[in-house]
């Protein structure tokens, strides 16, 4: 089979001067040893192929997918693009294609990641099950490489290959249930026993929990939690298309946030996960959202861009043209506090390990509902005390950030799971001095 | 195209299942969007390949390839039952699959006119004066209509001698108009939120006539920035149908999945609140509430012929007169609970392992009207569309946003209410249902993006319901 890049090199040339054209390939292998009840019960394995091709016949655009690599399958893609393309009328805001741009060939896979074994897998899942044999645990780990060319017809090329693993789980007994999560580039950094024991420890930490009134608290979110909320302000607020169109909270140059806050999109870096260029081949770079409270710039690709008068961050991804342009190497910087510090300065508060279900109301004001889970301990007097049932809250996601909520930022920076995945935010713990409950198990 | 799967499920017998399964799946969509009188989105997709499932002992294991020569197909199988022995590291208790009838047979979806038959230009057309029609209105800032559909062609092969071909061909669409205040934006949706999607050809989405209710659309999405807030407390609520059918969705539908119910699904879409030990005496609801998971209603989202597992496409009680009476299951799940299998094990596309998915899980239509309903109520809130959802991880306590509501005071509706809310707790809410429309307002209304699963599959979904009446609801809940 040919390399990503070879392959988007091919349709680009079979599309010839019929069309301008750009082609974006992706080759790799994910596969996922799930667990619940303690035993492993769905274990799953992909070889994938996805191919995707924009082509625009004098302003006339159309996208198409497959994943069949012969020369016959691609030629027929590139058939149909070009004659869903005629159909076509001209397209006012099509951007063009990327000129040709300085992207290094980058490689951020790990070896240890691409040759993980069904066998190696297991051994983590059991090195979490084993935390505590008492309990009942579920979850996953993963492995993931891949392989991304593009290529488009000004001659423009990219290549790039990275890698990810992770263990993300939880343990349960009767009445609670405690999660641990770890992420990275490199499986043999991934600690099944040592992450078993965070969610075991928190599981056990969790019963005998009580009923909290709902009300106004102030919180400690764990790093879970807090890339929860980095994510829904970069999806709905520094999304470039949202802000051209009005639905963002976003104002650049205006400080939005306390003053501790500081938000990149940074996708360099040893533990950088994915490409370094977008489904546009716009290289992708360190963007700075956040500066010290104060919202500094929007991501784009080269639609947004082009409306906006800018040129793209190199944020275009294969759902763009639904969502719009989306940072997914989200980086809250952390202080300098550890998480027992940041508990101390709690008088009554409550603890939270991470967020579920969270559904944004209106993407303008960023009120967002959604609740506790695997974890929500009462924090009385500097010190976690009681177990808490679930709660729900309804808050304004920007507005927790805003200036003087922000009472304290921990050094604990990690990848942390969110509402949409593993690998997609890093973040620490944060206290915040106000946080809105708005009910709890009972209503 | 049998003939690939059956390599597949060799090459997984000879590497020590001792069962194994394979779809081979050939397939296309398209999806158009048109934003503001533009093209917006034009994707067409084609995909083709196989996923291969493989029993070692108690233990599975799945692997799925786009690489559908000889090779590809023999390393797919092989590879499925290496997974299934690695699962064996850290095994569940032994089970049986539960018997279904092993079959050789065919399906498709009735279908008039294929989507893909339909000319582009037509389609487009029809979405620009959509939007057209949307921007008619000067504070809509945002209009976008949208056509898509999936055709599918799957070839199941079992090694119990399962030969099953299936033709199934889904289509719809729909159209939203945000209008965007100082502070604010405000939406509305057209025939609900994401659109409606049924089993069948393009005739659907001529059935729904967007057009006509462009205007009207727009209108109410105008009206909203200027509109009261929702009153909070305590009151009657009255939900129209495709809002009553998410909440069927995600307070029925997931927490009768038998895979939850068994903690399958405990660190990622959560378990349920419901007890097998309870199944026949735990009250779901009132007496109006009759739930069923009816794969086999024409046109609707969840219909097929057979499961990915060769099961027969069932109509299964789920709920009757309020008391809680059925489940979702696959092979496995229905084995290790020692109830039939109900043929709901699906996977999305190829390159996923099958698993217990909602077919259609609607409820029944009682005897009322929305008209009655409005004139019974002496204080409450007629909400629509859903805008926003959220429940917990046993699908007890929930908050769903809507769209557009309208106040409902002595029998009339009043004013139109901006944001509006409500909140409760499953089976509270449930037995306050008092009344419920009948068969001339029941849809079958279909959710195209139901996600589960890691790594996460989306499925679609049917959901019949009519409108119906809740009492003393929590309303009015804001951040």
């Amino acid at each position: 089979m040919k390399g990503a890049r070879e392959s988007a090199e091919r349709i680009v040339e079979m599309v010839g001067d019929r069309a301008e054209a750009e082609a974006y390939v992706r080759i790799g292998r994910g596969e996922l040893t799930r667990f619940a009840n303690s035993f492993i019960h769905q274990n799953v394995g992909e070889d994938y192929l996805n191919i995707r091709l924009r082509v625009s016949s004098n302003g006339s655009v159309a996208a198409v997918t497959g994943d069949q690599g012969s020369d016959d399958a691609m030629a027929a893609l590139v058939e149909t693009g070009l004659a869903v393309a005629a159909t076509q009328p001209i397209d006012p805001d099509w951007p063009g294609i990327t000129s040709p741009a300085d992207i290094p060939q980058s490689d951020f896979s790990s070896v240890s990641t691409i040759e993980a074994t069904p066998d190696q897998r297991a051994a983590e899942v059991a090195a979490f099950v084993g935390a505590d044999t008492a309990l009942v645990a579920a979850g996953y780990c993963d492995t993931d490489w891949f392989d991304i060319g593009f290529a488009n017809s000004t001659g423009h090329g990219a290549t790039s290959r990275g890698s990810r693993a992770t263990i993300d789980g939880i343990h349960q007994t009767d009445e609670s249930a405690g999660s641990g999560h770890a992420t990275s580039v490199d499986f043999s950094r991934i600690d099944g026993a040592a992450i078993g024991s965070i969610a075991a420890d928190r599981a056990r930490r969790g019963t005998n929990a009580f009923d909290l009134k709902p009300g106004e608290y102030q919180v400690v979110l764990a790093p879970e939690a807090v890339a929860t909320i980095a994510l829904f302000l970069g999806f709905y607020g520094f999304n470039g298309r949202a802000y051209n169109e009005g639905q963002s909270f976003a104002a650049p140059g205006e400080t939005q946030f306390d003053d501790s806050v500081s938000l990149a999109d940074d996708p360099s870096g040893e533990s950088a996960l994915g490409a370094s260029f977008d489904l546009e081949g716009t290289p992708k770079t360190h963007q700075l959202l956040v500066d010290r409270g104060v919202t500094t710039m929007l991501v784009h690709d080269r639609r947004s861009a082009r409306r906006a008068g800018t040129v793209s961050t190199g944020h275009g991804w294969t759902e763009s043209s639904k969502y719009g342009p989306i940072p997914g190497h989200l980086v809250v910087s952390p202080g300098s506090a550890s998480v027992d510090e940041l508990i101390s300065g709690v008088d009554r508060g409550v603890y939270v390990a991470s967020f579920n279900y969270c559904r944004i109301l209106d993407p303008k004001t960023q009120v967002v509902t959604g609740l506790t889970r695997n974890g929500t301990f009462m924090i009385e007097n500097g010190a976690i005390t009681d177990a808490v049932t679930n709660l729900r809250f309804t808050q304004s996601f920007s507005k927790s950030w805003e200036p003087g909520n922000v009472l304290g930022l921990g050094e604990d920076l990690r990848y942390a799971d969110c509402e949409f995945g593993a690998g997609l935010v890093r973040a620490p713990s944060m206290h915040l001095g106000s946080w809105n409950f708005t009910g709890g198990a009972a209503g | 195209m049998f003939e690939n799967a059956v390599a597949a499920v060799e090459a997984a017998l000879g590497a020590g299942a001792v069962y194994a399964d394979a779809r081979y799946i050939e397939g296309k969509s398209e999806s158009i969007e048109v934003f503001n009188g533009s093209v917006r989105q034009l994707d067409r997709t084609e995909s083709a390949g196989i996923g291969v499932r493989a029993l070692v002992g108690s233990s599975w294991g799945f692997f799925g390839t786009h690489d559908t020569s000889s090779t590809g197909l023999l390393a797919a199988g092989r590879r499925a039952s290496e997974i299934a022995k690695a699962s064996a590291a850290v095994p569940g208790q032994p089970f049986e699959l539960a018997d279904v009838p092993v079959v050789e047979a065919d399906y498709e979806t009735p279908h008039d006119e294929s989507l893909f038959e339909v000319p582009l230009s037509e389609k487009v057309d029809l979405l620009v004066a959509v939007t057209g029609a949307l921007r008619d209105v000067e504070e809509v800032r945002l209009a976008t209509a949208t056509v898509a559909g999936w055709d599918t062609h799957k070839w199941f092969v079992s090694s119990q001698g399962h030969r099953i071909h299936q033709h199934l061909v889904e289509t719809g669409g729909g159209f939203s108009a945000t209008a965007i205040g100082d502070d604010e934006t405000q939406i509305r949706s057209y025939p609900q939120s994401f659109g409606q999607y049924e089993t069948g050809g393009f005739e659907t989405v001529r059935r729904w006539d967007f057009l006509s209710n462009a205007p009207r659309i727009a209108d109410e999405a105008a009206s909203l920035l200027t509109a009261s807030q929702c009153p909070v407390g305590e009151m009657t609520v009255i939900l129209e149908a495709s809002q009553l059918a998410l909440q069927i969705h995600e307070s029925v539908g997931h927490a009768i999945e038998l895979d939850r119910i068994l903690g399958w699904e405990a660190a990622f879409a959560g378990t349920s609140h419901l007890k097998l030990e309870e199944l026949g005496k735990h009250r779901y609801g009132s007496s109006l509430m009759n739930i069923s998971a009816d794969a086999t209603l024409p046109g609707a989202l969840g219909t097929f012929g057979y499961d990915d597992e060769g099961t027969p496409a069932q109509n299964v009680p789920i709920v009757n007169e309020g008391i809680w009476v059925g489940v979702l299951s696959g092979r496995d799940s229905a084995a290790r609970a020692g109830l039939p299998p109900g043929g709901m094990a699906r996977g999305d596309g190829y390159p996923r392992m099958p698993m217990v998915r909602m077919t259609n899980v609607g409820l029944a239509p009682g005897e009322s009207s929305l008209d009655e309903m409005i004139a019974e109520t002496e204080r409450g809130v007629l909400m629509s569309t859903n805008r926003s959802w959220s429940i917990d991880d046993k699908r007890l306590n929930f908050q769903f946003g809507c769209e557009i509501g309208w106040e409902i005071e002595d029998g009339k509706l009043t004013r139109r209410v901006k944001n509006p809310t409500y909140t409760g707790i499953t089976p509270q809410f449930w037995g306050q249902l008092d009344m419920l429309a009948g068969e001339a307002e029941w849809v079958h209304w279909g959710t195209p993006n139901c996600g589960k699963g890691q790594p996460i599959q989306v499925a679609h979904t049917g959901h019949s319901a009519s409108p119906g009446r809740f009492a003393r609801v929590r309303v009015g809940v804001t951040g």
